[in-house]
């Protein structure tokens, strides 16, 4: 929890206002961060679930799986991840500029993370789309071509593709929404006095969907490349 | 999540009545709007008891269906409906929410010393995603139900059954929110919350199980989201991730079921655990026996639960020396609920014993979970269960923990703290009537269910053989016995909500935070921030006010 | 068959008493410790009740009661956990001379193969003193196969053989129940096991439904159908580019990773419908999936058939021009003396495979 190491209360100019439940604002920012981590916890055992049931099957039908992720665009997730690591610095640096009381900046960190997300998102979808031109994906008994050995386990792994990254991607709008709500207040000054705590909050939740992704590209877009490559 | 910034709400006319959380406001809108944890309490104590009658109706419908072996009463299909039904709404709409909801949401900020939950709007928010999903359920009952038992094993629920799968899913899904949201709450007050003076081990053993708890609460339900989350893709978008025609594995749902469902036997029977501490203490004036091994228990319990689901899959087809780990880890796990049965015991020893009806609850608990210990020793055993495995055997045996357990715990919980919560004593003749109505009524309806499930009667039978039916009969003639005895606490607590006599804040001479605030409390609890400087259960503090 | 009331099942096999010796042990030990729980909770309550005058002191104890019960109880619970498995060792290992029957079961009822091909639906017949192991596969939901006599029970799954075993010791009508549940008519999904004296099932195979045909037998046909055998013949001959099929079954097959597998019914199932997935080292990927095309009992039947491939390799090797004999000795004269040399040939088969 290196976010609490750097808490407000000595630097702020102005108390922020304290729930009337809790003592004072040091109980509140600690109870705050520590539900986001627990909240975090439990992501962590949601995608943990479904990347269990990915390794099962990996490990079950490891050829089908190599073969399938071929049909992934690496340049793409390649692209993707940089694209979300770098949303990842802007966050960071609006937590950052909301521990200075640099407000307005807080305000274009939190849009530049914003776009970085829409084109994330974008690609995502584009990506998604060509999965459907080419009858790749196995949803609502859509015609799936596929060349490859073994169909059945590859469209387990379209499966698992398309559930996966599509529950990254509603906690990525999720996110998005989140932060666009807190762009009013960024330009309105109100982190001024160094009152950090809902923009660290939504900057621990964006890094850990950004964490998730991670996980996600090498298991779905970098499974054994060279294994199935031609002529091998 | 950001700093909940609630504004107390400014107060009406104050009556000559001290004020407290319940006449703060009489609107529907500061009830259904509250952030008070007293107040939603009180709405899961409305909500639950509306579904356990719902489940309840479920079970006696079909507990008439079962005297005789053919079918008469009712078609398979409404059969298998019915007791799916049961098991859904018992398990996700009382069991679970159960004493969390209720008493732990009324309870852990009192005995904490907090004027509220660390996110009270988030409290509020859990009790909204359970009535959605319970709404979402009695849809599917309206409707036309579903068949899939509470399990849902696929294939048969992702493609074979043609019931209404995914609007209970989606309602599992959403109260599994509920769940996660009132574990983090849990976490957090307890952690952030509690008052000067209030160190871990001074606790009631109550938090500690609600605690312990919260931890299962967080790390399983995520995982029963997800995986009613691939069934329902499976079944709404038709991926096949379980398919076996793709060469998806059913078996791999089972586990992934039970990594949550197993620890969820132990959200359900920890808080129990936890008000069975407190009543034995309270109704034999002495210190849990054993205090720090009882807390650690419930750690222990919580820590073992997530460890040990592979026994529920024994002839599943997964590989016997799987089973052997699990068998021993499941036996393993009999060891922290072997002690704190044992401690309960051992506190009433050089206490000071009244037999009010909590202790009477607390008697029948301690009796019919050691039977319901002891039944899934046999379980663990695998040499055993491959025989009882899906018999009734199982049936009696998490029928003896859950309602013997579970709902001992929760009915003398609710007669212990009803005075905290309502300001009123109930009857005590008839409380105790009940009391000993319900656990004659509840043995004549399981027990013979043991030796019904060695015989070899497999659950989920709709029809069944004729040599299984004597014990059938006695089972339906308990079910009646124990269905009119839940019918009397129910009647005497309403009533006594007007015509009970008037609560003192100290009803039984009981030690705790919860008792040194009024009866029912103020809206923050206390008039000023209490300051801790006493163990927990110090009953021997002042050996003058003991008698004998 | 369960038509009168009993408190205790009937024992038929020889897992029954195993079974029900531990059951019992457990029985006695629970009584044991829950009268002890409640005389001693009604003791304490009764003589510490407030209108009693007892000492009340409060006694500052440690934790040594708790350390003692934890101590007592752990090497109980662990032999509890050794007892009970080996007892399930026992009711799951099949003795190698079991006598084969294949189950496939489907919603809602049990479909049963004899080796030399006896079909029969939600009844089974059995003999006494012969261990039987059945091989099972479900056709959609997963099923359970139980018998309440024999204390024993398997689930039955869509997509992936299990097994479970079995030796009668009385004869007579046993209930089959589905355990696992399947859908409207699970209650229903009922049947009996006949288990009659070696002599009665020696009778009843040659009666006159005897003239199903064998699995094997099935099984080369649908080989042909499917012209398996234009790839899969040995090595040394043309156009062999599948690996043979000879002696596989049971054998460990070298795989292209490097890793070695066992040819186990499982293996030959997956390999058919799924050759991808463990290529055999030194072959090429080109053979197609077979998923969805042929039914779960004509896998079955190909497996059969494979499993007859073994034996014939010895004589061949003696006499390498002469072509593979497709037909088991059971299978050409099925009327004659069906059940022993079915069993005594399968035996031989499973016997000769383990040493490859």
């Amino acid at each position: 929890m290196s976010t609490t190491a750097t808490l407000p209360t000595a630097t702020a100019k102005r108390t922020p206002i304290v729930a009337h439940h809790f003592d004072d604002w040091t109980q509140q920012y600690d109870a705050c961060v520590l539900g986001m981590w627990t909240f975090l916890v439990t992501e962590v055992m949601f995608f943990g679930g479904a990347i269990a049931v990915y390794m099962i099957y990996r490990w079950q039908y490891p050829m089908a799986f190599a073969y399938a992720s071929q049909e992934l665009s690496a340049p793409l997730g390649t692209f993707n991840t940089f694209i979300l690591l770098t949303s990842s610095l802007t966050v960071a640096l609006g937590v950052r500029y909301a521990h200075t009381g640099e407000s307005r900046k807080v305000g274009w960190m939190l849009i530049a993370t914003i776009a970085l997300g829409a084109i994330f998102l974008g690609i995502k979808a584009y990506e998604y789309y060509t999965k459907f031109e080419h009858n790749l994906a196995p949803l609502l008994n859509l015609p799936f071509d596929y060349a490859g050995p073994d169909p059945g386990p590859t469209k387990i792994f379209f499966g698992l593709y398309f559930g996966m990254t599509g529950i990254h991607a509603l906690h990525m709008i999720i996110g998005v929404v989140l932060m666009a709500l807190y762009i009013p207040a960024a330009f309105r000054n109100e982190y001024r006095d160094g009152n950090s705590l809902g923009i660290e909050i939504i900057g621990l939740y964006w890094h850990f969907v950004d964490l998730v992704w991670i996980f996600l590209f090498p298991l779905l877009y970098l499974v054994d490349r060279s294994l199935a490559a031609p002529g091998i | 999540m950001t700093g909940e910034i609630a504004s107390t709400t400014a107060l009406p006319t104050p009556e000559r009545e001290p004020k407290n959380y319940l006449n703060a406001a009489w609107t529907v809108r500061s009830w259904l709007l509250t952030v008070d944890h007293k107040r939603i309490g009180l709405l899961y104590l409305a909500g639950i008891t509306f579904f356990f009658l719902l489940g309840g109706a479920a079970a006696a419908l079909f507990r008439l269906e079962l005297m005789t072996p053919q079918s008469d009463l009712m078609e398979s299909e409404t059969y298998n409906k019915l007791f799916t039904l049961h098991g859904i709404i018992m398990i996700f709409f009382f069991l679970v929410p159960g004493i969390p909801g209720v008493l732990g949401n009324f309870l852990i900020p009192i005995m904490i010393g907090a004027r509220d939950m660390a996110f009270p709007k988030l409290n509020l928010m859990s009790w909204y995603l359970f009535m959605i999903g319970g709404c979402f359920t009695l849809y599917v009952t309206v409707a036309g139900g579903v068949d899939t038992g509470w399990t849902f094993y696929t294939p048969y629920s992702s493609t074979y059954s043609n019931t209404y799968v995914m609007a209970t899913a989606v309602g599992i899904f959403i109260t599994g929110f509920s769940s996660i949201l009132t574990g983090l709450n849990f976490i957090v007050t307890v952690h952030k919350m509690r008052c000067p003076g209030m160190t871990w081990f001074r606790l009631p053993l109550f938090v500690w199980a609600n605690y312990a708890t919260a931890l299962i609460m967080v790390l399983g339900t995520p995982v029963l989201a997800i995986t009613i989350l691939l069934v329902a893709l499976e079944r709404g978008l038709k991926i096949g991730i379980f398919d076996p025609r793709l060469g998806g594995d059913p078996v791999l749902f089972q586990h992934l079921f039970w990594f949550y469902s197993h620890p969820a036997v132990y959200i359900m029977v920890l808080p129990a655990m936890g008000v069975i501490s407190e009543l034995v203490a309270a109704f034999s004036r002495n210190r849990v026996f054993g205090y720090k091994l009882v807390a650690f228990a419930s750690l222990a319990i919580a820590v073992l639960g997530f460890l040990v689901w592979g026994h529920h899959m024994f002839v599943s087809g997964q590989s016997l020396y799987a089973g052997m780990v699990f068998s021993v880890l499941s036996m393993l796990i009999a060891i922290p609920s072997a002690i704190k049965v044992f401690n309960w015991t051992l506190t009433l020893w050089r206490g000071e014993v009244t037999f009010n009806t909590p202790l009477l609850y607390a008697i029948g608990f301690l009796g019919l979970f050691t039977i319901g210990g002891l039944t899934g020793l046999f379980l663990a055993t695998l040499g055993i269960d491959v025989h009882v495995h899906d018999t009734y055997f199982v049936v009696a045996h998490f029928h003896y923990v859950m309602v013997g357990g579970t709902v001992m715990a929760y009915l003398g919980g609710i007669h212990y703290w009803w005075p905290k919560m309502t300001g009123r004593m109930y009857p005590e003749g008839w409380a105790r009537f009940s009391a000993v109505l319900v656990f004659v009524g509840f043995n004549l309806t399981f027990f013979p269910q043991f030796i019904l499930g060695y015989l070899g009667m497999p659950r989920r039978y709709h029809v069944y053989d004729e040599g299984f039916q004597i014990l059938n009969v006695m089972s339906t003639a308990g079910a009646s016995i124990l269905g009119i005895a839940y019918l009397f606490p129910i009647t005497y607590l309403i009533w006594s909500l007007k015509y009970g006599p008037k609560a003192s804040a100290n009803p039984w001479n009981a030690v705790g935070l919860e008792w040194m605030t009024s009866s029912p409390p103020p809206t923050e609890n206390f008039t000023e921030t209490p300051v801790v400087d006493f163990e927990a259960y110090e009953y021997h503090r002042n050996p003058a006010d003991r008698h004998g | 068959m369960n038509t009168e009331f009993q408190i205790f099942p009937d024992a038929a096999s020889t897992a029954a008493g195993k079974v029900d010796a531990l059951y019992l042990f457990m029985v006695v030990l629970s009584a044991v410790l829950s009268v002890f729980v409640a005389g001693l909770v009604t003791y304490l309550a009764i003589r510490y009740r407030r209108a009693n005058n007892v000492n009340r002191e409060h006694v500052d104890h440690g934790n040594t009661i708790e350390y003692i019960a934890m101590a007592v109880s752990f090497p109980i619970l662990m032999a509890i956990f050794v007892w009970g498995a080996k007892v399930c060792f026992f009711l799951f290992r099949a003795p190698e001379q079991a006598m084969p029957i294949t189950v496939v079961a489907k919603q809602w009822m049990w479909k049963f193969q004899h080796a030399d091909g006896r079909r029969e639906i939600d009844t089974l017949h059995i003999p006494t003193g012969q261990p039987v192991k059945l091989t099972m596969v479900s056709q959609d939901v997963i099923h359970s196969f139980f018998v309440p006599a024999f204390r024993t029970k398997q689930d039955v799954l869509p997509g992936r053989y299990t097994s479970v075993w079995f030796e009668a010791t009385e004869p007579g009508e046993y209930r089959l129940y589905c355990a696992e549940y399947c859908g409207t008519n699970h209650s229903r999904m009922i049947g009996r096991v006949i288990v009659q004296s070696p002599d009665d099932f020696a009778r009843w195979m040659s009666g006159d439904a005897a003239s199903d045909e064998p699995p094997a037998e099935t099984g080369r046909k649908l080989f042909e159908q499917y012209q398996c055998g234009t790839c899969h013949r040995p090595a040394n001959e043309e156009g062999a580019r599948g690996p043979t099929l000879e002696n596989l079954f049971q054998s460990r097959v070298p795989l292209a990773g490097g890793q070695t597998v066992a040819a186990d019914e499982t293996y030959i199932r997956e390999s058919i419908l799924r050759p991808a997935q463990k290529q055999v080292a030194g072959y090429q990927q080109i053979m197609p999936t077979y998923e969805g095309q042929i039914s779960e009992e004509g896998v079955m039947h190909l497996i059969a058939y494979i499993k007859t491939l073994g034996a014939p390799l010895a004589a061949k090797r003696e006499e390498p021009n002469t072509p593979v004999p497709t037909t088991e000795p059971a299978a050409a004269e099925p009327a004659a003396e069906p059940a022993a040399p079915a069993t005594a040939d399968n035996a031989a088969n499973e016997s000769e495979g383990n040493t490859p």
